[in-house]
């Protein structure tokens, strides 16, 4: 799309092993200093489309497509460039901070061991970048955290610890995959804040994998809606969440609480999301979509441009009028 | 920058390498002989077929051993010490009895009374720790510190101990043996009960009036006594084992009775005479070995970790 | 109004830890629940909400205060078959992929809550019937549990609950471990529940926008303590603690013009060590003076009550 994004995936399609398609065609794009977000349900391919930029997939899957990042072509990567591409280029902070942080090792060591592998800095350089990061991240007390050990902290800061982790070797790039799920408001609020402030003072990219539609509004400039593993929509955050172009769009925020008190329900979207390998030959979303015709079931909807700055995957989208 | 380590960069690395390098349990050539557990019916797995097959044929020559053996196993036939032979394929003992009928005659000795000796001890074991789970409190302090007490002694020790205490004979082996074993069954049963008493579909029965015997028999009871049988099958191998080793030293069934330990024994004062101890070495091994990959395969079946695939 | 369906009085419940001696993780929370009403409860992981949970329903016993439900003392279910006249108070749990047993019937497990000695025709026809209320098949009975989504689990999970006809439902966040399209499928399912049937609910969630959604009263637990029940519109129209406030300013919305949620200071405390006067202290904004003492949770008008010195000193919230 643009020449000068920091990655770029073109009709990226992923394959498990056992041949089970779970990205078909996702075309995605982040910019310098953007923060991009992924929303979906689980089973729509939105954390494996990370784990396809990170190499991170099951042994034996099928990767077609493009995917660039800083110009480099991910997709012909060795061993050798995925481990310069992961910590330099690419890092990632999970939903469990528990998953990332060793139990048994101090923190500090888990800061400033590969620091001094990728970096090459010195015992004393390593330290002091590590306590640089803590304070970045707002761990109150560095130093001392520097001898503490995971089991130590709360979730929140233990997000926080995994986050100063991730940025320690300067990506260009953080994939978040819903890392405030398991957090609550209050702290969830801290991190958004964090990244905000992350992306303003170093320019850092953030991709946010996350199924909380108020967290993409609050913290991302524009949002790809995925769907048994396709891009169902994207646009700019606000007017995607506004004028939603896409039924599916539509149905999740009709699910999600949002009124006014006492209006006593939701509006669930009925059925069940897609199995992965099990979709319907059309669009993924038609057996449950209000607003399915006959030719949603033959072949799957192409992307279509509403606008300037818009995509939808849904031939009815331009006379959609749908109240979110 | 050689191998990574767990400590190594941003947590994607350690799991990108978890992911591309396979513990050596599931290394290809060891899954392929024993099938892939999980996603298999176990008659898929080619080492749990055998050892199958080992043990359906011992249980058939157990049965149908006056029709197999060439020779009484008591009487003497021939000159002592003969080595193995066309008239006896493995040769005669001190007595010149004939050892293969001996052999055969032997698994009616050894492979019921192991099954008797795992049947008692998970009987007493598992009605132990159930009670010790669920009760809790007293009961359980009581009743895990007389497994302490048990598990303070080496196994074989203690069976020598108590059977020696007792006398020799075949029953008080296996009561020996009943003594030394039921509290490994007694544990394992307990911390299940422990884990599942913390389990909401217990509360939830519980909630809607299920009394605490109910509760117990269809609640608890199914969803513990998984691990302790497949301990009982692993078990059955050692039964053979240990039930040998006590004939060994003469604590075992009385001779003339040919338990393979017994056999085994007369033939250690002169391993020139190698076939006496060897055909019956081979017989406990090849049993202790077949119930071993057998328990091996049904814990992977019962084991929750390995089971989650299949459901998804 | 008559007295409560559920009553909970100054319940405190206390656990005992090697490592940091006991602790308190309710400590004493008076909350009731009227027939027909839906009372929302919220707070952070670690507040005491679940503790409060299991204590009210008979889980566990309380260290002190008293839970009554219709009028009598619930009994913590021990030894002994819980009382028919408490089986009317069930509850419905977190995890549906653990609070169904995996290796019975769905079927039995439902009929686990029928009354005994009902002929095996009449049983199968009122596991049907319940099936039916949560929109599950008949055939369903037959089946295991891990033959079902989480969404459908839980379907399960209220069905059985269903079984016991209770009057009186604590869902101790009973949608948190499901996808976004199944928790308004659940949550719709509940509250249609609970109001065709006339019951009362306590739902426990950490996420507040769903409980506003449904809630006809909220409490807001802060460190093992209610700081604050109201209405549920004037909660969120005009929260008077400082928490409560935190909490409402914490959720992201979507808005025309986002803006990141408010980030409030500090963390949760260790209950184990609690901080002496008001808990909320050294976190709130409008700490004063008079916080060093523990404030009481009074009434302020219609339903509504609060636990701060700045509304209940007569000073401007």
């Amino acid at each position: 799309m643009s020449g000068s994004a920091l990655l770029s995936l073109d009709r990226l399609a992923v394959t498990l092993p056992g041949g089970v398609p779970v990205i078909h065609d996702a075309t995605l794009h982040v910019e310098p200093g953007e923060i991009v977000g992924i929303a979906g349900e689980s089973g729509s391919g939105k954390s494996l489309t990370a784990a396809a930029l990170l190499n991170l997939l099951p042994a034996g899957s099928r990767v077609t497509g493009g995917a660039t990042f800083a110009g480099e072509d991910l997709l012909g990567l060795d061993r050798a460039g995925w481990r310069r591409i992961r910590g330099a280029g690419i890092s990632m902070v999970f939903q469990d901070p528990t998953a990332a942080l060793h139990p048994m090792l101090p923190i500090g060591r888990q800061l400033t061991e590969h620091m001094r592998r990728h970096l090459g800095l010195s015992r004393s350089d390593a330290r002091a970048r590590a306590v640089e990061l803590l304070d970045q991240v707002r761990i109150p007390d560095p130093q001392r955290t520097l001898r503490s050990y995971p089991h130590q902290f709360s979730g929140g800061m233990r997000q926080r610890v995994a986050i100063a982790i991730a940025l320690a070797c300067r990506p260009k790039l953080l994939i978040a995959d819903e890392p405030t799920t398991a957090l609550d408001v209050t702290v969830q609020a801290g991190i958004l804040a964090l990244l905000s402030r992350l992306r303003d003072e170093t320019g850092l990219s953030v991709l946010f994998i996350t199924h909380d539609l108020g967290v993409l509004s609050a913290l991302t400039s524009r949002t790809y809606v995925f769907y048994a593993g396709r891009v169902m929509e994207t646009g700019p955050t606000g007017a995607l969440l506004s004028t939603p172009r896409h039924p599916y769009t539509a149905a999740l925020l009709g699910a999600r609480p949002h009124g006014a008190a006492g209006v006593g329900s939701l509006r669930p979207i009925p059925g069940s999301p897609v199995v992965p390998g099990q979709a319907p030959p059309g669009c993924p979303f038609a057996p449950r979509c209000d607003f399915a015709t006959a030719d949603c079931t033959s072949a799957p909807p192409e992307p279509a441009p509403i606008g300037t700055d818009r995509l939808s995957a849904c031939p009815v989208a331009p006379e959609l009028e749908v109240t979110p | 920058m050689s191998e990574p380590t767990m400590t190594e960069p941003p947590t994607a690395v350690d799991l990108a390498d978890r992911r591309v390098r396979k513990p050596l349990a599931r290394r290809s050539w060891l899954r392929r002989l024993r099938g892939t557990s999980a996603g298999h019916p176990l008659w898929r797995q080619p080492l749990t077929v055998v050892s199958v097959t080992i043990l359906v044929a011992w249980l058939l020559i157990a049965a149908l051993a006056p029709l197999i053996a060439p020779y009484d196993p008591l009487a003497q036939h021939a000159a002592t010490y003969l080595p193995p032979s066309g008239a006896h394929p493995f040769g005669t003992d001190e007595l010149g009895r004939d050892i293969l009928s001996r052999l055969v005659y032997g698994a009616r000795l050894s492979i019921p009374l192991a099954l008797v000796i795992v049947a008692l001890a998970l009987a007493v074991g598992g009605v132990l720790g159930l009670v010790a789970g669920y009760l809790g409190r007293f009961v359980d302090e009581a009743l895990m510190r007389l497994t302490d007490l048990v598990f303070a002694f080496p196994q074989i020790i203690l069976a020598m101990a108590v059977s020696a205490a007792f006398g020799p004979s075949t029953r008080n082996a296996v009561l020996a043996l009943v003594i030394v074993s039921w509290p490994v069954y007694a544990r394992v049963i307990r911390s299940a009960v422990l884990t599942v008493r913390g389990e909401d579909y217990l509360h939830a029965a519980r909630l809607l009036g299920v009394g605490p015997i109910r509760a117990l028999r269809r609640d608890v009871v199914p969803n513990s006594v998984g691990p302790a049988v497949v301990l009982a099958t692993l078990e059955l191998g050692n039964a053979v084992l240990m039930l040998a080793a006590l004939s060994f030293l003469g604590l075992g069934p009385r001779p003339p009775a040919p338990e393979w330990g017994a056999m085994i024994a007369l033939g250690s004062h002169d391993l020139s005479k190698w076939w006496v101890s060897v055909f019956p070495g081979l017989a406990i091994l090849t049993v202790v070995l077949a119930f071993n990959i057998l328990g091996d395969a049904l814990r992977d079946r019962i084991d929750p970790r390995y089971a989650k695939g299949r459901e998804t | 109004m008559t007295a409560p369906l559920l009553d909970i009085d100054e319940l405190a419940v206390e656990y005992r830890s090697r490592a940091r001696g006991a602790v308190r993780a309710v400590a004493g929370v008076s909350l009731s629940v009227a027939a027909g009403e839906i009372v929302g409860l919220v707070g952070e992981s670690g507040c005491g909400k679940s503790s409060l949970a299991r204590a009210a329903v008979g889980l566990t016993a309380p260290h002190a205060g008293t839970v009554r439900f219709d009028g009598r003392p619930v009994t913590p279910v021990r030894w002994a078959k819980r009382p028919a006249a408490e089986v009317g108070l069930q509850m419905v749990f977190q995890n549906p992929y653990a609070s169904l047993n995996p290796r019975r019937r769905i079927g039995d497990q439902i009929a686990d809550g029928l009354p005994a000695g009902l002929p095996r025709e009449q049983v199968r026809g009122r596991v049907a019937e319940l099936l039916d209320r949560v929109g599950m098949g008949a055939d369903t009975a037959a089946k295991y549990p891990h033959q079902f989504s989480g969404g459908q689990r839980q379907r399960l999970a209220i069905a059985r609950a269903l079984a016991g006809e209770p009057s009186m439902i604590i869902a101790d966040e009973p949608v948190t471990a499901l996808d976004a399209s199944s928790q308004a499928q659940v949550v719709n399912l509940l509250v249609r529940l609970v109001r065709e049937l006339g019951m009362g609910m306590l739902f426990i969630s950490h996420d507040l926008a769903l409980v506003r959604q449904i809630a006809d009263r909220t409490a807001v637990m802060y460190l093992g303590k209610v700081v604050e029940v109201a209405p549920t519109a004037r909660l969120w129209s005009a929260p008077s603690h400082p928490y409560t406030r935190a909490l409402i300013d914490a959720v992201p919305t979507i808005a025309a013009r986002p803006e990141l949620p408010a980030v409030l200071a500090g963390e949760v405390p260790d209950p184990a060590n609690a901080p002496s006067g008001c808990r909320f202290r050294p976190r709130c904004p409008a700490a004063f003076e008079s916080c060093v003492d523990e404030p009481a949770l009074l009434p302020i008008g219609d339903r509504a009550s609060v636990a701060c010195w700045l509304t209940t000193n007569g000073a401007t919230a």
